[in-house]
């Protein structure tokens, strides 16, 4: 339960370049790490521009008493986490929280498809070294940009053999969705991590295929959307008032800062309690939520703004203040 | 040092009896999980979490509706694994929204539920009390609430010493507390054995032989981790073989004891009494198994009184005795199953 997450001091105990931009940290908590189940993260604490924020990672591998494992791919542009994250040395300290699990792996399925897309390899390769060691059937389809960028790649090969089915971008390779889901056996489950277009083309094609949505099973962490984070303007309804959201700020506490107050919970674009209705539009809304559905999405009058952005201008919001 | 914890969670536990789930919701606390049980309508028992995920209403209070569970508060539904199906109010679904869905089989006439990491519920794992379902043998038994750690039953049923001064008269005689025992062990089980040659039958046996004279009596006390204990207990008359494996003259019964904890202080007692005499008659189920009840009720008074006691002595150790082996070796082999858990990937974040 998310109430028991505690704050932990940790230390860095190695620091390894997996890929040339994804970086593998092994952590040190004190009194040492709580058992965690696959699909689980930690939040680490992070320091950007000087004010502190969270960041939610990936548990990685298998679970080991002494530390936690986690891998931070370099983003550029970036929000500033990873810029952060990078610039730790070994011995650095940090403070990291007890693992939640969200992305919990059902058991007893009678298929299992594991779809990993980039960074998004984090959570999917504990569940796969899980699953293959119950014997259980499931295959695993990994897409990167390159061979060479994609992490853990030697090490799932190894392990899972032809199980795996490996996709290089730069290679032309592309995951069939629509004929991968078609050779799943009744009652298979789906497990995805990765950009919100993977995400987005997997949730159709399933839908379209008659499967039942809740088979389908994702985490996003909402860092990802369809254009790269761009500085936009956000004025309120109705009070002479222009917020500036840099590129590696969020709107949600951009206009805390100003003053204005949303009420939010997530932060991750799970619950909704941050949306703001939206009055005009002056570019695109990059929804990064995974609160809203499509169809809410394409009328564009309310948006998450802990994790969405504007691209191309700003917008006009009524956050729901009144005066009186 | 802080106190090691009673009871693994990497264990299945009988949660109920499989009559005890229907179509309607039935809450349980078992090794300090609350957990909420139903039966689908495919007839398979779903366990899940008994707490909404939104804000913590146990399900229980809710309502079933098909085989989803219908939280009484806000309406939010979760399916046989746990999984929100429903959310007031929004058109899409929180994707962690989530309840634990724990493992369950039904076995040996019980419904057992896997507290621990699922990855790692084996039903090789369930306890043997096949005896419960077996043609070959009858009998019925009940379910005892016990205010009391669920190892101070282990501990009273591995030493039948106490039968003597308990249960003098039933099944106690002199002869248990005076004869010798032996104590062996595996990885998974402890046996203590023990044979009483050419004695006086206590009351309830010499009813059960029906005939007259001199008696060898046996009880073969085979406990099973982390809370299952089957007695294989008899007479047969005197010198007709029964030591050397000859029952045939004899009658058998096994006491099937599996005892769930509830909390550390508190346990259900799941017993049962079959025999592989007389079995077409049902009068006698009904008279064994109430016997065998009021016997348990004696029990039940020493070790709520035994419970009181070590709370009010907190840092008091327990003597032990020659007797107290077969205990002791139970108490081992949990603190192993406790030990090798907390080394191993199986303590769920939440805890």
């Amino acid at each position: 339960m998310r109430g028991d997450l505690t704050w932990l001091d940790a230390s860095i105990k190695s620091i390894r370049d997996v890929t040339p931009s994804v970086r593998e940290f092994r952590i040190m908590p004190a009194g040492g790490p709580p058992g965690w189940t696959p699909g689980s993260h930690i939040q680490v604490n992070v320091v950007i521009d000087g004010r502190t924020d969270t960041r939610f990672y990936s548990l990685v591998g298998d679970y080991d008493p002494v530390c936690y494992r986690i891998a931070v791919k370099r983003e550029q542009p970036s929000r500033g986490g990873s810029r952060y994250m990078w610039s730790l040395s070994p011995d650095a300290r940090i403070k990291v929280t007890t693992p939640l699990n969200l992305f919990e792996l059902e058991f007893g399925r009678p298929d299992y498809l594991l779809v990993a897309g980039g960074i998004g390899i984090t959570p999917i390769y504990s569940m796969a070294l899980t699953l293959a060691r119950q014997n259980a059937p499931f295959r695993m389809l990994y897409a990167a940009r390159s061979r060479e960028e994609a992490a853990f790649l030697p090490e799932l090969s190894a392990e899972l053999e032809n199980r795996l089915t490996f996709f290089a971008e730069n290679e032309a390779e592309r995951i069939d969705l629509a004929t991968e889901i078609g050779r799943l056996r009744p009652g298979a489950q789906v497990y995805v991590c990765g950009p919100m277009g993977l995400l987005d083309a997997l949730r159709h094609v399933w839908a379209a295929t008659g499967h039942r949505p809740l088979d389908l099973r994702y985490e996003t962490f909402a860092n990802s959307g369809r254009y790269a984070p761009e500085p936009f303007w956000v004025r309120i309804a109705g009070r002479n008032v222009e917020v500036t959201v840099p590129e590696n700020k969020s709107m949600l506490d951009s206009l805390t800062e100003a003053g204005i107050e949303v009420m939010f919970d997530c932060r991750r674009g799970e619950c909704g309690l941050c949306s703001v209705d939206i009055v005009e539009i002056k570019g695109e809304i990059d929804h990064r939520d995974v609160f809203f559905s499509d169809h809410q999405k394409k009328m564009n009058n309310k948006m998450c703004a802990c994790v969405s952005r504007v691209v191309g201008g700003g917008v006009t919001a009524d956050v729901g203040y009144q005066s009186s | 040092m802080a106190a090691k914890k009673p009871f693994p969670l990497n264990a299945w536990y009988a949660a109920a009896w499989d009559v005890e789930i229907k179509r309607e919701l039935f809450p349980r606390t078992v090794a300090g999980k609350h957990i909420v049980m139903y039966r689908k309508s495919d007839g398979s028992v779903a366990a899940l979490e008994d707490a909404c995920w939104h804000r913590l209403l146990p399900l229980s209070k809710g309502r079933l509706d098909g085989d989803e569970v219908v939280c009484g508060y806000h309406g939010i539904a979760y399916n046989s694994h746990g999984r929100c199906t429903f959310m007031p109010s929004q058109e899409t679904i929180n994707p962690g929204a989530a309840v634990r869905a724990f493992p369950v089989i039904e076995r040996h006439r019980f419904v057992w539920v896997w507290t621990g990491d699922p990855a790692l519920a084996d039903p090789a794992k369930v306890p043997d009390l096949h005896w419960n379902k077996d043609p070959a043998w009858v009998g019925d038994g009940k379910t005892i609430h016990i205010k009391c750690d669920y190892r101070l039953v282990l501990d009273n049923l591995m030493d039948l010493t106490h039968e003597t001064f308990v249960h003098a008269s039933s099944i106690g005689s002199r002869a248990v507390a005076e004869a010798p025992f032996d104590v062996t062990h595996s990885d998974r089980t402890t046996t203590v054995s023990r044979w009483m040659h050419n004695i006086e039958p206590p009351p309830l046996w010499a009813a059960q032989l029906g005939k007259p004279g001199n008696v060898d009596r046996w009880q073969i006390i085979r406990f099973e981790v982390p809370c299952t204990i089957a007695i294989d207990v008899g007479v047969a008359p005197a010198g007709t073989g029964a030591p050397e494996g000859d029952r045939s003259q004899g009658v058998n019964g096994y006491v099937l004891n599996t005892i769930t904890p509830e909390t550390e202080t508190t346990c259900h007692y799941h017993w049962s009494f079959v025999r592989n005499y007389r079995t077409s008659d049902q009068a006698l189920t009904t008279e064994l198994r109430e016997g065998v009840h009021s016997v348990f009720h004696e029990d039940e008074l020493i070790l709520e009184a035994q419970q009181k006691a070590i709370e009010e002595n907190p840092s008091h150790v327990f003597y032990n005795l020659n007797i107290d082996a077969g205990a002791m070796w139970v108490r081992r082999l949990i603190d192993k199953m406790v030990a090798v858990e907390e080394g191993q990937t199986t303590l769920r974040a939440a805890e």
